[in-house]
């Protein structure tokens, strides 16, 4: 009833190609954007920033990253930790080199930095595909998780291969170190996720993800009507790298403040975690990416929270029944809903638009 | 209708367990980042239910500090970074005191803790150079430091083979993260030094696989090994050292790697594996007889109670002797029962844990007695080593508890927490 688009006509091609063409989508956006630009901010605490806004903005960014990568292209890859740690050791290897450099600017370099090593990486793709690829995609995390570790200069040859983030400013306030204000690193998480999400969304739908689909679903046929798989290939690569490394770059300087690159990059703490959110939000979906990062950053505390504080179990049985239960739901979903969350979200819509007449 | 039935079933089973658990009432927190799950599990447990023994026994003997109880909410890390990071966020407020129980989250917190204003107890583990409490203003990690415990070891390699080392190898097996390349500058410097040859032999989380670590030492067969590691690595490297027959007796682990835990799996092959410690094992003494009439005849024993007098059981109530010590000096200094957590950082500053104290405390000859000062967040760095004895399964105690080489680790303290300092722009303190 109050989800329909009837009597909604586009009469302009510009009109045709939003990204919301319905008024009830764009304004529920609009709605969204101003809850997270101008009232989150004001009532945000340090464990709403620290535990879970922050974690989910780097962590949505990381999947969109890696959702261009394997949802959009096809080309599946177990290097996002990799990835990540380049953008967390360039971003590290910066703010030490040029300690006058705006962070920003920092982010944006160690994006690139990352899309760089990302070209690097995907020259296999011309030559192995699938699963194959997976493995190869792996020798990145390892490779450079390791290089990470056995090259002092990357962290500056600290004792203990911890790398430390110093405080760096935004308009006179601390979005890095300790003494940044929830507000500051949450908003400063939130514009570039917000900036490169619309980049993502409008990459995907013009000519370069087209191209990218279109090697997804069939190389030979996109090859035979003119999209160059190396350049395609090569592109995904890089965007992809790029909004991962953007990621690690935040994951580091803004979320942890200091960190050991064998732990926190390693496999099962980044790889594996961002490639259960695509494919649980929705492989192809920029949504997805988002409702993945939430499922697996959020779920998690929300289950401790509620065994813990409202029900009164101990910590460790909780645990036991956290681990339980979030495995349970992952089989569940992927049985129920093999397209992910975001597949369940356009259900709820088609249900909505014909709410509360269904015939 | 079966799912309806089947979750009444699980809220009802989760109620009953949830009615049976204490209820927070009282004013004195102490949060607890524990580990009873994951690789790190064997070791976090003991550890884990010496501190929640304590503190019982404290609330039951004495009525808590000062008349003040204890809560000591536990948050189960699984001993990953960030799950500490929502921990410390989590449990922050009106918080005395952090013990995160890993080098990883210690790291994490000294820059949180020292904005925050929350104290960080990291007992002999943690970022060495916040002995230096002329730049860790909100850190400790008394009684020892993993550089002690370097030189310590060195110091008992160099006593058995009468102040010769030179020209022998010395191998360090380390588990790969901050914790386990704490030792590796130290090592590096006393082998400059003493002229022994440092073999490093890094292996990574969680532990399991140690393959190619032991076939490097079979082939260039090092006259010592050291250990630091934690979790299953510990008795995986026990057991690969007693496969490959390497002299048991040349294998000296850090306090962390000494446990019962560690050596049982490997049965007699552990025999004459040795471990630096601070503590004592065994139930002899005081707080033992204590906490059995208070805590364990009642059935309060945190988890099974089998852990009892083992070693890093022990190490747990030294740890938490010590923080209630901190809270008892605080009430002291600042003359009130409810202190807050910059009160308590100036108790656990001037805490002065001597032979009389301890004994008072029901710890006599338990360790070496230590004492804080502005300058020293780190104790008496004093150590023993230890020898399992695997026909008896126990261990003893082999040296008296002895200093490391101050020389060289007072001077690597200074440089490094000068490099802190100069980093993060912190001005001196204690002047």
């Amino acid at each position: 009833m109050l989800y329909k688009e009837t009597g909604q006509y586009n009469s302009t091609y510009q009109s045709d190609h939003a990204i919301f063409p319905l008024a009830q989508d764009k304004i529920a956006f609009s709605i969204l954007m101003l809850i997270a630009f101008f009232i989150v901010p004001f009532v945000v605490d340090s464990y709403w920033e620290k535990a879970i806004l922050v974690p989910f903005l780097i962590y949505s960014m990381a999947a969109i990253g890696l959702n261009i990568l394997t949802g959009y292209c096809g080309q599946v890859s177990l290097g996002t930790g990799g990835f990540m740690a380049v953008g967390a050791f360039s971003t590290y290897k910066l703010m030490t080199m040029f300690p006058d450099l705006n962070i920003m600017i920092i982010v944006i370099i160690s994006g690139f930095i990352s899309a760089f090593v990302g070209i690097l990486f995907g020259l296999p793709s011309l030559r192995i595909k699938g699963f194959y690829l997976a493995v190869a995609t792996l020798a990145s995390q390892f490779f450079l998780v390791w290089l990470f570790n056995k090259v002092p200069w990357f962290y500056n040859y600290s004792d203990t291969g911890q790398i430390t983030v110093s405080e760096r400013t935004m308009f006179g306030v601390a979005v890095t170190g300790a003494t940044a204000p929830p507000y500051a690193t949450y908003l400063f998480c939130l514009f570039l996720v917000v900036v490169f999400g619309f980049a993502a969304k409008n990459m995907i739908r013009s000519k370069i993800g087209r191209s990218w689909m279109a090697i997804r679903d069939m190389d030979i046929a996109a090859e035979i009507i003119g999209v160059p798989p190396l350049k395609t290939k090569l592109t995904a690569f890089a965007i992809s790298s790029f909004y991962i490394g953007i990621s690690g770059s935040l994951y580091f300087a803004v979320y942890l403040g200091a960190l050991e690159g064998t732990e926190s990059f390693d496999i099962m703490a980044i790889s594996f975690p961002v490639l259960f959110m695509i494919i649980i939000g929705g492989l192809g979906s920029m949504l997805g990416s988002f409702l993945g990062a939430a499922f697996i950053v959020l779920l998690p505390i929300v289950l401790k929270n509620f065994m813990v504080d409202l029900v009164g179990l101990s910590a460790v049985t909780a645990k036991h029944f956290e681990i339980t239960i979030w495995g349970l739901l992952m089989v569940v979903f992927l049985i129920v809903e093999p397209h992910g969350l975001a597949r369940l979200w356009s259900i709820a819509k088609e249900k909505l638009r014909r709410w509360p007449f269904p015939y | 209708m079966r799912l309806k039935h089947l979750l009444t079933g699980i809220a009802a089973s989760v109620i009953a367990i949830g009615s049976f658990l204490e209820v927070a009432t009282a004013d004195l927190k102490f949060p607890m980042l524990v580990y009873r799950t994951g690789a790190y599990a064997p070791n976090g447990i003991p550890n884990a239910d010496g501190f929640v023994d304590y503190y019982r026994m404290i609330n039951a003997r004495d009525g808590g500090i000062g008349g003040e109880k204890i809560v000591f909410p536990e948050c189960e890390t699984g001993y990953k970074t960030q799950v500490g990071v929502e921990c410390y966020e989590k449990h922050k407020k009106g918080a005395m005191v952090f013990q995160p129980m890993s080098t990883g989250i210690t790291y994490q917190l000294i820059p949180k803790a020292t904005a925050d204003g929350v104290t960080v107890y990291s007992t002999g583990y943690g970022r060495t150079s916040a002995k230096n409490g002329k730049v860790f203003k909100w850190i400790f990690n008394a009684p020892a430091t993993y550089w002690d415990g370097a030189s310590i070891a060195v110091r008992h390699i160099l006593k058995e083979n009468l102040g010769n080392v030179k020209g022998k190898k010395i191998a360090l097996v380390y588990h790969n993260s901050a914790y386990g390349k704490e030792p590796i500058r130290t090592l590096e410097t006393l082998a400059k030094k003493h002229g022994y040859k440092l073999m490093l032999l890094p292996v990574d989380h969680p532990g399991q696989e140690q393959k190619a670590t032991w076939l490097k030492i079979r082939k260039s067969r090092p006259n010592y090994i050291l250990m630091w590691g934690w979790g299953v690595m510990n008795s995986v490297a026990v057991k690969s050292a007693a496969s490959i027959k390497f002299p048991m007796k040349n294998f000296i682990g850090i306090w962390w790697s000494g446990s019962e835990n560690d050596v049982l799996p490997a049965g007699m092959g552990a025999h004459g594996y040795k471990a630096l410690t601070f503590n004592a094992p065994g139930t002899n003494y005081q707080v033992h007889k204590d906490i059995k009439k208070y805590v364990h005849d009642k059935g309060n024993a945190s988890g099974d109670g089998s852990h009892f007098g083992t070693v890093l059981y022990n190490r747990g109530l030294f740890q938490a002797m010590v923080q209630v010590e901190a809270a008892t000096v605080a009430q002291k200094i600042h003359g009130t029962s409810k202190i807050t957590a910059a009160m308590y950082r100036d108790g656990m500053e001037s805490v002065d844990l001597n032979a009389k104290r301890m004994e008072e405390l029901g710890f006599k000859n338990f360790s070496p007695p230590f004492k804080n000062s502005c300058e020293n967040h780190g104790g008496s760095g004093l150590a023993a080593v230890q020898q399992w004895d695997a026909k008896a399964k126990k261990w003893n105690m082999i040296t008296d508890y002895m200093y490391g080489d101050k020389a060289v680790v007072d001077k690597l303290i200074a440089e490094d927490s000068a490099k802190y300092a100069k980093e993060q722009k912190i001005a001196l303190r204690c002047n």
